[in-house]
């Protein structure tokens, strides 16, 4: 083959993350340096959220010869020298389309991830493993420059398409100084300052491992973390009844133990109102939902929670006698019931909103006599038997885990419990068969992935 | 368009000769016509066109100076209607859509103004969406060309070829009195490119002298006895004609050598593509100077049979490289040999894929299996990552309803009520509300064309049973909907519920104005309300929800719209904003007041991190893109939780949601005060003070 002229460029973005914007000052950075620059895109229309792809061919003038080269308007594999990508999955496209090749190409990507929807909705943890993508990365790519634009982005206010220019600047891929590329975002006159930043930073971005999964806490600090949590929650007494009930599985193994000590602290310390009214009047809120939402300082901040007490709660709360009787009479709760069925606005930068908050909050004193805690706690100690009995420590640990699928309120909620009941009924049903362990797991994972507790009976999981 | 300004792109329509034009295809295109001397122009938006409607849109002086009319058409059909206006007059005049889907709807006038011929230059310029990126379904638009007669350009995606296509795209419909389509792939008419400009031209004969004066010849006309003699004259005159032209005017192209003995035969808007697999192959360099002979067919129809039988003569085989299906060219060219008893073997898709877009790497191993064939040639084969161990990784990302969508909060409520009635049929449209059958939503049963929702739903009859629902956007509601959905459903006496989504934009296409937006428009005529056109064509129960946001109310509007006892056709106009245009237009003048110092509050929402257990449940009911998940911050906990990130526009849906649902507390609404006043900064003092004393931990 001839010796090659041209460069090619494909970026590979999220509607509305500014491919187009970035295309623009590439093309502007490469026309001043006397380069013929075609560029083309297949994005959507208006909507904003599927994968585009911007590609662009750049031709020394120098070398036109009054001639006009043939360009191409579609990426090839092999022929690509340098991929762009806004965010890590999307280099993981450009690698499975073929565009990424260990003779050619550089690699820059950002490795934040933007979740797909399909990642989002998964009841459980649906999200992609991004450490497989990068060693494709790495693997695939002639050279790679590989960091959190959008830590970038967040610590200059910029948009992500500056820092993916800086960073596409910096790895020098393309034949152009610094300053070409500067003045192209002066030239565009939108947001200039927070985009020279943004471009600073990705200029000064180098390839980095991107953390990888925390390593798992130790049972000592699992215990710890849940004797703090316990004590806030309720009492001294109440940590001293977790160490207590935790004590009987002392000998069993240590992964047992672990995701037990971790399981039974989230099982007592359920949501009810006393535990919501008590999170949402901790001192540190406020500066965490400032954080949060970006206020600055000398912004004034209000905050209203949505809230959606029911009828039900209202039982839960009361002392249990009490509690069951009312859940039966059908007639206050018609009377009644009304005012529990709209969500209300609750505006707790308001002071009789917060303290309303507050004493709710304390009711948690009375909190052993509630309805709601004779349940779970009849709950937790019959779980516990359940696990106690189990001498197998793989199939316990597979009951202890159970208490995962216990998430969300109100109906959510009883969808987790009737899976969490599932889970224990089918242990029952099989636990003397040889592949116990193998069943009840599967069981298990696949509840935590779907939405509905089956209706099915155990014994047919 | 009221919310996007192309000034910059119509200061480029200005330019006079000798200038260099710098930009995209389309806009080329548009420029190309002013140079052309158009008379009028017409169209219906949608990509990859858009920007053509657009920029004429915000173009209304340099038109009026060029005395050129131009129109938004209500749909493709009321565009190619216009042409009409060149059968009896010297008017050249263009009209332009999203093909093959536009193609369909323009098809009737189209076969019309094939059939008496034109005077005066028609082009019809369709934005070919086909292959990647495409939304619609695959289909050629070579199949109207050839069926109604209208000769097909396919121009090399380059700009001066582009432009000089469309000016000789003219001169070729006048000689051959035809119209002529232009056909423009999506990446060409994305191409941003160069080409040198010439001045505009004002036509010599404007639709004014037409009026005023007007000609009549009845043997235009499509009626017995003129409809034979148009058959007639199609073959015998028109057809030779344009064969003349296209190979006087050497429309099509050759690279290469000119001997050998195989050589390729390829589509105009494929030959850049081929050229870059040539050269990938060391069979060709970057300008083109390809080592087997090429034949470039910037005209794809009709086939210039002198040429074909030049280029074919001496070789023992052809590679024609013809995208999509069926193969039109392809048995175009073994006819043409076979009456000119030429054994040249014309190998096309028993090589390349009947099926899908061309891509330089199709191309690659396309050619690769030719040469082997017809040369005994080996290529290099291409490099082939191997990357399967990402492949179940790399997650689909599919377009979706923007962040603080309106229309989201409506499926919302409907998943709500088919949770209480059930499952219905859902007879869905063409629009973003057609992302409703996506994830995480999963609602819509067929989609049948752009204003066909109700329409779609219209077998199911009788309302003893579920009623069907029917979703149609407004844009789909004015291009043809309210007669074809609406009216067709009084006057059949349907149960039917339609829900009309009313954005106040053709919010798909690019946000365009239709009669039914609020906002005002100089040059069109804006606000006439969807009530009152459905209540005009008889629709008696009629419902507008001017806020989709409160979702409760959304819900019990649906549950009543499904369980009325009141019979005839239902309607439900729910009514917000297009939030993308909505912060088009607000969000800089927010920037702006606050840099002046206004008192401005700024609304978003958070999760409460410490309350959110993780279930997902409210990203199930919204999909919002900036609702997303995190890593779960408990220690003690293993799933993500849910997170609402900076993109966030404050619509409040996923409040609503959590309220409706009865979903978590874990939703709060933050305002933030920009430039507080005394008052607020009083208050909060005085807030702050207690809440801090009352707060514990």
């Amino acid at each position: 083959m001839a010796e090659r002229q041209r460069i090619t460029l494909a970026v590979l973005a999220l509607g509305g993350q500014g491919g187009g914007v970035l295309s623009d000052w590439l093309i502007d950075v490469g026309e001043r340096s006397d380069w013929l620059v075609q560029a083309t895109s297949v994005q959507g229309v208006a909507q904003r959220t599927g994968a585009t792809i911007y590609y662009l061919e750049f031709f020394p003038e120098a070398a036109l010869d009054a001639r006009e080269p043939v360009l191409a308007p579609m990426p090839a594999p092999g022929d690509v020298d340098i991929v762009v990508a806004s965010e890590l999955m999307e280099a993981g496209r450009a690698l499975l389309r073929g565009l990424v090749t260990p003779e050619r190409t550089m690699l820059v990507t950002s490795t934040h991830r933007i979740y797909a929807i399909a990642e989002k909705s998964a009841p459980g943890d649906g999200t992609a493993d991004s450490s497989k993508v990068l060693d494709a990365a790495r693997r695939q790519a002639k050279a790679l420059v590989a960091f959190d634009m959008q830590a970038a982005c967040d610590s200059t206010g910029s948009a992500i398409s500056a820092v993916m220019l800086g960073a596409l600047a910096g790895s020098g891929a393309l034949p152009f100084p610094r300053a070409a590329y500067e003045d192209a975002i002066r030239r565009s006159a939108i947001a200039v300052e927070a985009n020279l930043a943004g471009f600073a930073a990705g200029f000064a971005g180098r390839d980095e491992a991107v953390p990888g999964l925390p390593t798992p806490l130790t049972l000592e600090d699992i215990v710890a973390e849940a004797e703090r949590r316990l004590g806030e929650y309720q009492d001294t007494d109440y940590a001293a009844l977790y160490r207590a009930r935790l004590a009987p599985f002392a000998h069993r193994s240590p992964e047992l133990r672990r995701e037990l000590a971790r399981t039974l602290a989230l099982a007592m310390t359920y949501e009810d109102v006393m535990r919501v009214a008590q999170l949402k009047t901790r001192r540190a809120r406020e500066g965490e939902i400032r954080a949060e939402v970006r206020a600055e300082p000398g912004q004034i901040l209000r905050v209203t929670e949505y809230m959606h007490p029911r009828w039900q709660e209202l039982c839960d709360t009361l002392p249990a006698g009490l509690g069951a009787r009312l859940e039966r009479n059908r007639f206050l709760r018609r009377l009644i019931g009304p005012l529990f069925e709209r969500g209300r606005h609750v505006r707790t930068t308001d002071i009789g909103a917060f303290a309303l908050l507050r004493l709710l909050a304390s009711w948690r004193r009375a909190r052993r006599a509630t309805l709601r805690f004779a349940r779970e706690n009849a709950r937790i100690e019959s779980w516990l038997a359940a696990i106690r009995s189990e001498p197998d420590d793989a199939l316990a640990l597979e009951l202890a885990l159970a208490q995962d699928l216990l998430k969300g309120y109100g109906d959510t909620h009883a969808r987790g419990m009737a899976k969490f009941e599932t889970v224990i009924a089918a242990h029952r049903a099989l636990r003397s068969e040889a592949s116990a362990v193998k069943k009840v797991r599967a069981l298990r994972q696949s509840l935590a992935r779907g939405e509905d507790a089956p209706a099915t009976s155990a014994a047919s999981a | 368009m009221a919310e996007r300004s192309f000034t910059a792109e119509v200061e480029k329509l200005k330019l006079g000769a000798g200038a260099e034009f710098r930009g995209e295809g389309i806009l080329a295109v548009t420029k190309a016509l002013l140079q052309s001397g158009v008379a009028y122009v017409g169209g219906y938006q949608g990509s990859p066109i858009s920007h053509l409607m657009d920029v004429f849109s915000d173009a209304n002086d340099l038109l009026a100076s060029l005395d050129v009319h131009f129109e938004q058409s209500a749909s493709e059909a009321a565009a190619a209607a216009m042409l009409a206006a060149s059968v009896n007059y010297p008017l050249r005049g263009a009209v332009v859509w999203k093909s093959v889907v536009g193609t369909n709807v323009a098809s009737d006038a189209l076969s019309n103004v094939a059939s008496g011929g034109v005077t005066g230059g028609a082009l019809v310029i369709v934005g070919e969406d086909y292959g990647e990126g495409s939304s619609i379904m695959q289909e050629r638009t070579h199949a109207f060309a050839m069926k109604s007669q209208m000769w097909l350009l396919d121009p090399r995606p380059s700009l001066p070829w582009i432009v000089d296509m469309v000016e000789k795209g003219f001169e070729l419909s006048e000689a051959s009195h035809t119209p002529v389509m232009l056909e423009l792939r999506v990446r060409a008419c994305h191409l941003y490119g160069r080409f040198t400009a010439k001045d505009n031209v004002r036509p010599a004969f404007t639709v004014r002298h037409a009026a005023d004066a007007p000609v009549r010849d009845t043997e235009r006309i499509v009626l017995p006895p003129a409809n034979f003699l148009h058959e007639r004259e199609k073959i015998e005159q028109r057809w030779p004609a344009a064969v003349d032209f296209v190979a006087r005017n050497k429309l099509n192209e050759r690279f290469g050598p000119d001997g050998g003995e195989i050589g390729i035969i390829v589509q105009g808007g494929l030959f850049n593509t081929l050229n870059r697999a040539l050269e990938l192959m060391d069979l060709s360099d970057s300008f083109g100077d390809a080592k087997l002979p090429v034949y470039v067919l910037n005209v794809a129809y009709p086939l210039i049979p002198d040429e074909v039988r030049a280029f074919c003569a001496a070789k023992r085989a052809v590679l024609i490289v013809e995208e999509g299906q069926p193969e039109f060219i392809e048995h175009e060219l073994n006819t043409i040999l076979r009456r000119a008893d030429l054994n040249t073997r014309v190998v096309g898709k028993e090589i390349l894929p009947r099926a899908g877009e061309y891509t330089a790497q199709v191309m690659r191993d396309g050619l690769a299996q030719f040469l082997r064939q017809w040369s005994g040639v080996e290529t290099a084969p291409a490099p082939a990552p191997d990357t399967s161990d990402i492949a179940k990784e790399v997650p689909q990302r599919p377009a979706g309803f923007c962040t603080g969508c309106p229309e989201r909060p409506l499926f919302t409520a409907m998943t709500l009520v088919q949770r209480e009635l059930g499952q219905h049929h859902v007879s869905a449209d063409i629009g973003c509300h057609l992302f409703s059958i996506l994830p995480p939503f999963n609602i819509g049963n067929t989609t049948m064309g752009y204003g066909l929702g109700t329409a779609g739903a219209s077998a199911f009859k009788r309302g003893d049973g579920k009623r069907p629902i029917a979703v149609m956007g407004d844009g789909g509601f004015w291009h043809n909907g309210l007669t074809s959905g609406i009216g067709n459903a009084v006057f059949n006496k349907d149960d039917n519920l339609t829900i009309v989504v009313d954005n106040f934009y053709s919010a798909a296409t690019g946000g365009q104005d239709i009669p039914s937006s609020q906002a005002g428009n100089k040059h069109r005529s804006t606000r006439h309300a969807i009530e009152t056109a459905v209540r005009g064509v008889g629709v008696g129960w009629v419902r507008s929800v001017d806020n989709t946001y409160d979702v409760r109310r959304m819900r019990d509007v649906l549950r009543e719209a499904l369980t009325t006892k009141t019979t005839g056709p239902k309607v439900v106009i729910a009514q917000s904003e297009c939030m993308l245009n909505k912060q088009r237009r607000e969000r800089p003048l927010f920037g702006k007041q606050v840099k002046a110092g206004k008192r401005m509050v700024r609304a978003r929402f958070g999760v409460d991190e410490k309350t959110c257990t993780g279930d997902h449940a409210c990203i199930r009911l919204s999909g919002c893109p900036s609702l997303t998940i995190k890593p779960n911050p408990d220690p003690l906990k293993r799933d993500p939780i849910a997170h609402v990130d900076n993109s966030c526009v404050g619509c409040g849906l996923c409040g609503e949601v959590s309220h409706a649902d009865v979903l978590c507390p874990s939703f709060y609404k933050a305002e933030i005060v920009f430039n507080p006043s005394w008052r607020d900064r009083a208050l909060d003092w005085l807030r702050r003070r207690t809440i801090g004393l009352l707060a514990h931990g």
